[in-house]
């Protein structure tokens, strides 16, 4: 009996969208688990940067997009730097974020912060957080 | 005296303006002067990585104008995030017309069309290729006297490798500006991790859990003292310092020093009170004369 082995089944729009902002194709990762490996707070996260990218080659799009990996992913670019395959996972998890943040789905609110934490951050530090983490 | 056209950042002109004062002061020792640019923005902070996000390229090209517009091809930076996006927006619009074009489009008010023709430059690398440590070794004036130093690069000079200004996985260049001034170095695995970076605003626990790994690591190979580059970094490795040691009673604090406070230190400069009161550990405690 012949099998046909695909990515259409699983190839959906949001799929479509993830690949046009990002311009990465995660079906290149092979799962050698480097990127876990490199990423300094990976112990932070619901699913490690490998995980991720297998999620996403499934399909198990909401499972990504409802943990908290991109949002712990500080853009250090360990991750990218150490990929065998050339894969920028760095630009995967921000294309994670705006697929989220251009739903208006921000991640930090400043509101929920105290005012005497604000007023004693650095401006590099607020104007980064609020260009990847709010919309 | 040799000018260089200078792009500060919003962080240097408040909580690292002792970065920026000790960059200038030994500049002019080596009779270099950094010249502010007349007019600057923010240049954005972070790199936008997403294809189709061009809006975010604007406010660091158009500091690259204001250089233009000053007569330069160069600008200085010491901020190693201003340096990353600045260098980043920069090569993304030298290596794509279209966007540069659509770019320039946008900015139609500006007096002159940006080229893609600045160079940014990074104060470490130009210290290391262009005054070189050599030279610098020669003027030290007041020696580090064998204090031990772990280097903390972070993620911004060395990531990704169009921007690298030295080895991404064995970077050396903290290490030989220190031993020029007489230091010592150690070495630990943290110097190339990233310290939390903007987790500090929201996720303050993502960054006491680094703050207390960097320090702790370094302070297990037996250094003194952290000496970076960023001022993230800085805020991040030195004031959540206080919120690690409330989290770790065991926790034992050291002083973090932006490179420059520590070649102002050894060209002669005075440690300036306004200098070490930006500072959440004590930076002074470590001189021994």
């Amino acid at each position: 009996m012949q099998k046909e082995i695909s990515t259409k089944k699983i190839f959906s729009k949001l799929l479509e969208k993830f690949e046009t902002i990002s311009g990465e194709n995660t079906f290149n990762c092979y799962q050698c688990g480097c990127c876990s490996a490199a990423c300094p707070v990976a112990s932070e996260m619901d699913l490690l940067p490998s995980q991720v990218m297998r999620y996403i080659q499934i399909g198990l799009t909401d499972e990504v997009l409802n943990g908290n990996t991109m949002w712990i992913c500080a853009t250090c670019y360990a991750c990218q730097a150490r990929c065998p395959r050339g894969i920028d996972i760095a630009t995967v998890m921000e294309t994670l974020r705006q697929i989220k943040l251009r739903k208006n789905e921000d991640w930090t609110v400043l509101g929920k912060i105290d005012v005497d934490e604000l007023n004693k951050l650095p401006p590099i530090a607020l104007i980064s957080n609020l260009r990847k983490m709010t919309g | 005296m040799k000018k260089i056209a200078y792009y500060p950042g919003c962080t240097l002109k408040t909580t690292a303006a002792n970065f920026e004062e000790s960059a200038i002061e030994s500049m002019k020792k080596f009779d270099i002067e950094l010249e502010e640019l007349d007019r600057w923005n923010c240049c954005g902070t972070v790199f936008s990585l997403a294809t189709d996000d061009l809006m975010h390229h604007i406010a660091a090209i158009r500091n690259l104008i204001r250089v233009k517009e000053e007569k330069s091809n160069q600008v200085m930076t010491l901020c190693a995030m201003c340096y990353n996006t600045l260098k980043r927006s920069n090569q993304r619009v030298k290596s794509n017309q279209e966007d540069l074009d659509k770019i320039n489009d946008f900015m139609y008010k500006e007096d002159l069309n940006y080229n893609a023709d600045v160079d940014v430059l990074h104060l470490l690398p130009y210290l290391r290729d262009e005054i070189t440590f050599s030279k610098i070794a020669k003027r030290v004036k007041k020696s580090l006297n064998d204090i031990k130093f772990s280097a903390f690069y972070g993620c911004t000079l060395l990531r990704p490798k169009e921007i690298q200004i030295d080895d991404p996985f064995m970077p050396t260049i903290l290490e030989n500006l220190i031993t020029a001034l007489g230091g010592e170095t150690v070495e630990t695995p943290y110097a190339i991790e990233c310290c939390g970076a903007y987790q500090t605003v929201n996720q303050v626990d993502v960054v006491v859990e680094r703050t207390k790994v960097i320090i702790d690591g370094a302070r297990n190979q037996g250094a003194e003292a952290i000496v970076t580059s960023c001022p993230l970094c800085a805020f991040n490795l030195d004031h959540r310092q206080k919120e690690t040691k409330k989290k770790y009673s065991k926790f034992i604090e050291m002083p973090v020093f932006y490179f420059t406070e520590l070649l102002a230190y050894g060209l002669g400069i005075e440690f300036k009170k306004e200098w070490k009161d930006l500072h959440y550990v004590d930076p002074l405690s470590i001189f021994k004369n």
